[in-house]
């Protein structure tokens, strides 16, 4: 378990320059805009002494340094400013959205596994025939395919043809939020709140954006599981195994596919990023009440402090599920701490 | 040895941008005995993508009505022979939108690649060889956009940039750089401990020429098929910012933009203005990527394995 | 078939042909290949790299990797045929009836799973109504037969050395009592002072277990140490069987003797070390004929154009009390079947 630490706290501090790296990205691409931000918000119109008091306000007349090195200030306080549009901070929406965003992302994640994984397996043990093809096609494609189409096909079929699914939002018109309301997590608050009935809605009402992610992304994890599996087939420990009588689909789903598995799960962190911005599409699609569409509607208003701290948000995150990953890997593989 | 896919007519001379690609396949033609599938999906993805070129570079030949046209037919209406694909809400003939929608998207995805290209990859040449802090602190920021979503990075920029066709391309083109410095990084880092560079070196040859004539080369395969693979990704990409309304103005078809006015009638069961946009964009992403795939069989065969 | 069992070898390959389609045209790996292996014998099956001896150990419990297929022949073990068993059958011997033992102990072994997962694993497909205890109990038992502490068996297999994970992997093929053993090259890996020691537990074990070995291998000198009798491949093909002291002091192919005098000698006053010209064939194409005609310093006429037949060598008297001296038939006293010495050349009459 000591070198587990060790390797954990090595780890953790990698991610520091790394995410310092993103942060400053952020900062520079936010800056440049053609253009006034303030006199664009205030329409184009204001008197030169009301937009010079607004940016006065807003710390937009200090040197880009100085408001550089406050940026950093404040993110290191976890002060992500106020909204230049309404009277509140940034925070306040954002921590609102966050858990329906991070809900949609992980039951995603989710699904994109569970489709990902089996098909990719399945793929190698039967490699060259046609199933291999035909899930090998059926991969491609779903990466091919724009995840918003598919949440609108989805839509399409499901919700108005065979109107079996909801479209739109995370909960129905006979669901009320505060009725169970507690972490923002509406599948494990309605449990814990023991509503059964608002636990189906919520389920139903998850399932085709959840769905579309998973599938769309999926194809990634076809490929790359059924290549890692090829390669994991042909190892010598795998012939080994053979050889002592084990049945075939114990060696390849206990041995080969664990073995597989690592570099897939390495993908997984990096696929987390093209979930987040999959989710930005599904919850336009899905008129799904997150952080993407926040940022869009930010965007739009023009409330830069806003914009920018969702994005800062999504930064921490893929940093985080990225150290995550790293750290399950050595918990599963022994040879990375011994 | 004619390709399958040049369309017969009577303007010969414009179709060399057609008839050298068809002669480079040629050049392949010996090779699909070898390779099976992997040459038939190859050429899958050429057939569409010759197909989208065509379309793209002559729209007002082959679409019947103009894309902006807002009194071309009946509004709304499903698909019929005057309108294989419908007409949209604001009566415009769907399939002439997506004809000359794809000369939008193409022309973006691949002025994206491009401009892409051109800065990560010589980025990546001289990072890889130059090794030390400078090699470091690039790879550092590279690795650090790249681990970042790509989709939202594009999003800022483009939301900061503005509309425009030209904010587009920009805001499509900087999330594939650390793409391409990556992948030339790595290959330059690899073949520059090649023996042969050492005696290159050995004999005095100056560092223009090794990179030039000795890593630069081997590289090239592999850049290609990432350039395809990228096209792909960048119409996605293209089509998503247009989607969610950061991309082109108005006035210009666009296969995305597209795509969200037909999301607000979908709920009245109009199927054609979202069915279509969206089957061409797979399409066309569908066929670069194929071709990459195809390509990188090719390229890097596996032969052994059957 | 009863009365002459003891005489019946515990495992018979007879013209086995192992073939794999590649992208110009198919191997052919092994081409009628005949073994027998007698119960408590241990076998020596030599040749060099690529000439087809591993394949022809994997086909024995049909491991064969795809493409490459068993193409004809039948291999006999106890009188019955395993290429015509159905796969559980054919899985019901892996491990227990016949074990292999294999070249890379370090990728031979998950490397994820501890060592008594990987035991108990074993044995609990063999016999599912083995208790944890039992099965832990036997692990311990056959790794203290080889020389491991039992207190390796909470271990994973990087914590190992070279030479432990070799013993560990022989023990997992040992722990349900097998009648053979095939080992493919099993110490090329080690070093010498590890082989040694392998050698020697090799030798423990056909003695103690009465185990039946098929030693694969490239290495004379190991074979010379281990061996009752040894049998040559070359391309493919088995060009030479004989008890280990006829081959070694008598062999009859050129190539054998090639090969043979090849091993440096530190008490011969040696000047140069003696090669044999010439690299392995085309097993695609392979030279028509002995396939060893184009190497061979001995190549008449005839081995261009027809291939020997592999048979007793012209003119020589049978072993005194082998089986063909005494007659096919009759219970000859426990000499080990065809201790005759047999050959592939057309030097020695080419089966004509």
């Amino acid at each position: 378990m000591k070198n587990l630490l060790r390797y954990a706290l090595t780890r953790i501090l990698l991610t520091i320059p790394m995410l310092w790296i993103l942060l400053t990205l952020v900062f520079v691409v936010l800056r440049i805009m053609p253009g006034d931000p303030v006199s664009a918000m205030l329409g184009g119109h204001a008197p030169e002494r009301v937009i010079e008091q607004k940016k006065e306000e807003l710390g937009l007349n200090r040197p880009i340094l100085a408001q550089y090195l406050d940026y950093l200030g404040d993110l290191a306080r976890l002060d992500l400013g106020n909204s230049m549009i309404y009277n509140q901070k940034v925070s306040q929406p954002l921590l609102e959205k966050l858990p329906a965003t991070l809900e949609l992302t992980m039951v995603g994640m989710a699904f994109t596994m569970l489709i990902g994984i089996p098909l990719g397996a399945y793929a190698a043990s039967r490699r060259r025939t046609g199933r291999d093809f035909g899930i090998r096609l059926f991969g491609n494609v779903a990466y091919c395919i724009p995840v918003f189409w598919m949440g609108l096909m989805l839509q399409l079929v499901f919700g108005i043809w065979l109107d079996l699914l909801p479209i739109a939002g995370r909960t129905g018109p006979r669901v009320f939020v505060k009725d169970f309301q507690n972490t923002g997590f509406y599948l494990l608050d309605t449990l814990l709140a023991g509503q059964w009935a608002s636990f189906a809605d919520v389920a139903l009402h998850l399932l085709l954006p959840s769905l579309t992610l998973g599938i769309v992304l999926s194809g990634i994890f076809i490929r790359l599981t059924r290549a890692n599996m090829l390669d994991t087939l042909k190892a010598d420990y795998v012939l080994a195994a053979r050889a002592r009588g084990i049945p075939e689909r114990r060696v390849v789903y206990g041995h080969a596919l664990k073995n597989a598995f690592i570099p897939v799960l390495t993908m997984l962190g990096l696929q987390f990023a093209a979930l987040l911005a999959g989710a930005i599409l599904t919850e336009t699609t899905f008129s799904w009440p997150g952080m993407g569409r926040l940022l869009l509607e930010r965007i739009y208003l023009r409330d830069y402090p806003t914009i920018q701290g969702v994005i800062v948000v999504f930064a921490f995150f893929v940093s985080l599920v990225s150290l995550a990953v790293d750290l399950i890997y050595a918990l599963i593989d022994p040879r990375v701490r011994y | 040895m004619a390709s399958p896919m040049a369309p017969p007519t009577a303007a010969g001379s414009r179709f060399s941008v057609a008839g050298g690609l068809a002669r480079l396949l040629a050049r392949f033609g010996a090779a699909h005995k070898k390779y099976g599938v992997e040459w038939w999906i190859l050429i899958a993805g050429a057939v569409v993508i010759l197909f989208a070129i065509f379309m793209a570079s002559f729209p007002a030949t082959l679409a019947r009505y103009d894309p902006l046209d807002q009194e071309a037919g009946p509004q709304m209406a499903a698909p019929s022979r005057a309108h294989p694909m419908g007409t949209d809400n604001l009566s415009r003939d769907v399939l002439s939108r997506m004809i000359h929608g794809s000369r939008t998207i193409l022309g973006v995805a691949f002025a994206a690649a491009i401009l892409s290209s051109l800065i990560g990859i010589p980025l990546g040449l001289l990072s890889g060889f130059a090794g030390g802090p400078l090699d470091r602190v690039l790879s550092l920021i590279m690795d650090s956009i790249y681990s970042f979503p790509g989709l939202i990075l594009a999003i800022a920029f483009a939301a900061m940039l503005g509309p425009g066709v030209v904010n587009i391309t920009l805001s499509v083109a900087v999330i594939y750089i650390p793409t391409y410095f990556r992948l030339v990084r790595g290959q330059t880092l690899s073949i520059k401990e090649e023996l042969y560079v050492e005696a290159a070196r050995a004999i005095g040859a100056p560092r223009r020429t090794i990179l030039g004539r000795y890593i630069f080369p081997n590289v090239i395969a592999t850049v290609v098929v990432v350039f395809s693979l990228n096209i792909a990704d960048a119409i996605m990409t293209e089509a998503a910012l247009s989607y969610i309304g950061l991309g082109l103005p108005a006035g210009i078809p666009d296969w995305g933009m597209d795509l969200s006015m037909g999301k607000k009638f979908l709920p009245s069961g109009v199927w054609w203005m979202i069915t279509f946009p969206g089957a061409m964009i797979s399409l066309l992403a569908l066929g670069f990527t194929m071709l990459g795939e195809g390509l990188s069989e090719i390229l890097n065969p596996r032969l052994l394995e059957k | 078939m009863t009365e002459t069992a003891s005489i019946e070898p515990i495992l018979r390959i007879q013209d086995l042909s192992i073939a794999y389609p590649i992208a110009i045209g198919t191997v052919r790996a092994v081409e009628k290949a005949s073994l027998e292996l007698s119960d408590g014998e241990a076998l020596g099956l030599v040749g060099e790299s690529g000439c087809g001896k591993s394949t022809l150990g994997l086909s024995i419990l049909r491991l064969v990797r795809p493409p490459g297929r068993i193409t004809a022949g039948r291999i006999l073990y106890h009188g019955r045929d395993i290429l015509a068993m159905k796969e559980n059958e054919v899985r019901r011997l892996r491990g227990r009836a016949i074990t292999m033992a294999f070249q890379n102990p370090l990728t031979s072994l998950n490397p994820l799973y501890r060592i008594d997962r990987q035991f108990l694993e074993t044995i609990h497909v063999h016999e599912p109504a083995a208790g944890r205890a039992e099965a832990l109990a036997r692990a311990q038992r056959v790794l203290s037969e080889l020389g491991v502490e039992p207190r390796r068996l909470a271990e994973y297999p990087h914590q190992l050395s070279g030479g432990m994970r070799q013993r560990v992997m022989l023990a997992l093929g040992l722990v349900m009592d097998p009648d053979i053993l095939v080992a493919d090259e099993p110490t090329t890996a080690l070093d010498v002072i590890v082989e040694a020691g392998f050698i020697d537990l090799l030798n423990r074990l056909r003695r103690d277990l009465n185990l039946s070995i098929l030693l694969i291998t490239h290495n004379l000198g190991m074979v010379a140490q281990v061996a009752d009798r040894i049998a040559v491949m070359y391309a493919g093909k088995i060009i030479e069987v004989g008890s280990a002291q006829e081959v070694f002091h008598h062999p009859l192919h050129p190539y054998t003797h090639g090969l043979i005098h090849c091993v440096p000698n530190i008490r011969l006053d040696q000047e140069k070390l003696a090669t044999m010209g010439g690299s392995p064939p085309d097993l695609v194409e392979p030279p028509r004929g002995c396939r060893f005609h184009p190497r061979c310093p001995h190549a008449m006429d005839i081995c261009r154009r027809e291939e020997p037949r592999f048979a007793p060598p012209r003119g020589a008297a049978p072993l005194a009390g082998s089986a063909v001296a005494a007659g096919p038939t009759s219970p000859a006293a426990a000499a080990p079947a065809a201790a005759v010495h047999r050959v592939a050349c057309w030097l020695h009459g080419g089966g004509a």
